[in-house]
């Protein structure tokens, strides 16, 4: 029986594209990783292992300032966006269906469909204008683009713990005449912590990745690290961009490690 | 839940709020400005004039004489990058597919422990940085790069390949950064699968490729038809991609947008190319949900 279901799962090739495919996602960012290593300023002829070109990137200002922007930006708009993604998870899971809920559910997914590049000039578009008449420049608008990009992605898995929650312990807390607040302090959000963790570290990614709504969006001097790299890449590029690829690729590797031993507790 | 602050349905609004302000300022009404803009005269200097217009919407396909504007004609300019858009992104659904297949296959029949493991390397590309897998995959196809290099050592060519630049570097970045979508869905679709169906058809005689094509396929549709959807979409929309592999010469809808806004400066024309971008997206997925919506008509009846 073992045997022939091993055979009836068999189909012959499937194997063989599997590994070409795992291996075609996965060679180039080796590559891109072990140049950034590279003791010589080519990116793939292999003169020797140096860390020559962190060093350099280390102290490289420009690649400091964009850096610290990239994860303050990335930390204010995911924290914002993981609160209002809270509220709007709770307001949509508790209490039945409700008239409207569907045009709450399409305006929360709205930035999922739209494609990033018509979110990004029609946001230059607005931005413009509010410069215009207010003269504000700062990193205001930024964030609020970025907040309402990761709304989606924080609402995603708090909602989705949410739902697996047990309604029946709020019910209880209720009947021992605990107020809405109460119970949800000492019932709900405990108990919701996980989805919370995840939704904000799924929204401190997305925030990390974005570059088109960032490159419409931004003013003058308000470069983030994905920018920075988009504007570089046209020039000659030396390991350095490896070097600084490679950084920003082990910090979303972390935070996705995380994400999937958070959501994974999600059972128990 | 029970008791709520407010009586009603009041107060699941009042939750929501925050995060609507949010979404309608910098998301939904930045839309609706973009579809007003679209039927404005273009500023001097970018921008534009307050009076009403068609010219916008006129411009995306067809264009007029500089000396006799009554001369119009169709604007191949624009129709060839439309065309270019639709049929790079029909092709990265098509290899993704080819290559995805057969890996959501590998994935859900490995043993339930190590699949967790398959999975989260699908997942991993997924979730990094879409400009630096761009940047990789620049890093092996540019002239000095590693395919070149490699090539040129090894005396199978005598000078680089160009492949930079070219709609071929396009379709292979996008192929390699959407890949994951595809992937995802088809591997959800044959978790769900009955394998006794499968078992069933070899038992009744039936040869591998009947077996894929009247069992499997059949069962994995909706996955098909998802990942196609998930890629499709952000192929159509790609700016940077093709604005760091393609060149001048192999632009697509995202960058003819985007230079109207920048050095071309006509806004209400980009104003009208990006709504033309979003009803094809649009498009896609009504098309998805009826299909859907088919699917699930067939399985109840």
């Amino acid at each position: 029986m073992a045997e022939k279901s091993y055979s009836v799962r068999r189909i012959p090739g499937f194997g063989a594209v599997a590994v070409f495919t795992f291996a075609m996602l996965y060679l180039p960012i080796v590559i891109l990783v072990l140049f950034s290593f590279n003791a010589g300023p080519s990116q793939s002829v292999w003169e020797g292992f140096s860390l020559h070109w962190y060093e350099a990137a280390f102290q490289n200002r420009q690649v400091r300032d964009v850096s610290i922007r990239s994860l303050w930006l990335a930390a204010t708009a995911a924290s914002i966006a993981t609160v209002l993604a809270t509220l709007a998870a709770l307001g949509t899971t508790r209490g039945g269906r409700f008239p409207g809920q569907t045009i709450i559910y399409a305006l929360i997914n709205q930035p999922l469909m739209v494609p990033e590049i018509v979110t990004g000039i029609a946001l230059l578009i607005f931005v413009a204008a509010i410069k215009v008449q207010t003269g504000y420049t700062g990193m205001g608008y930024l964030v609020m683009a970025h907040t309402a990009f990761c709304i989606p992605f924080a609402y995603l898995p708090i909602r989705a713990r949410l739902e697996t929650l047990d309604a029946a312990l709020e019910s209880a807390a209720a009947d021992l005449y605990a107020s809405p607040v109460q119970a949800f302090v000492h019932i709900t959000l405990p108990l919701l912590v996980p989805g919370i963790v995840a939704g904000f570290m799924l929204g401190f990614v997305i925030s990390l990745d974005t570059v088109v709504i960032t490159e419409f969006v931004k003013s003058a001097g308000q470069d983030t690290l994905p920018t920075y790299m988009l504007g570089q890449l046209r020039r000659t590029v030396t390991p350095e961009m490896n070097a600084i690829a490679t950084l920003f690729l082990a910090l979303s590797l972390l935070i996705v490690t995380a994400f999937f031993l958070v959501t994974r507790t999600r059972g128990r | 839940m029970r008791g709520p602050l407010i009586r009603g349905n009041g107060w699941k609004w009042l939750l929501c709020a925050p995060a609507l302000t949010v979404l309608l300022l910098a998301a939904s009404g930045p839309l609706l400005i973009v579809l007003v803009y679209s039927f404005l005269s273009p500023g001097n200097m970018g921008g534009v004039v307050w009076e009403f217009s068609t010219e916008g919407w006129f411009r995306v396909f067809f264009r007029r004489d500089i000396f006799e504007p009554d001369l119009v004609t169709l604007n191949h300019a624009h129709l060839t990058v439309f065309w270019r858009s639709i049929w790079l992104s029909f092709q990265t659904t098509l290899i993704c597919a080819l290559l995805g297949f057969p890996t959501a296959w590998f994935i859900a029949t490995r043993p339930p422990n190590t699949r967790t493991v398959w999975l989260f390397l699908i997942t991993i590309p997924f979730w990094t940085n879409l400009l630096i897998r761009t940047f990789a995959i620049q890093e092996v196809i540019r002239n000095n790069g590693t395919i070149n290099t490699v090539l040129l050592r090894l005396g199978v060519i005598d000078s680089p390949i160009q492949m930079m630049f070219t709609d071929f570097a396009v379709l292979l970045g996008m192929a390699y950064v959407f890949l994951p979508l595809m992937v995802l869905p088809l591997y959800a679709a044959m978790d769900k699968m009955d394998f006794r169906l499968v078992e069933a058809g070899y038992d009744l005689y039936a040869s591998r490729l009947m077996v894929l094509w009247h069992v499997i396929l059949p069962q994995v549709k909706p996955g098909f038809i998802a990942g196609s959807i998930l890629v499709f979409i952000p192929a159509i929309g790609a700016y940077v991609t093709p604005r760091v592999l393609g060149g001048g010469r192999t632009m697509m809808l995202g960058n003819l947008i985007a230079l109207q806004f920048g050095q071309g400066r006509n806004w209400p024309l980009g104003a009208a190319l990006a709504m033309l971008m979003l009803i094809v997206v649009v498009g896609a997925l009504i098309v998805y949900l009826r299909a859907l919506g088919r699917m699930e008509g067939e399985r109840r009846g």
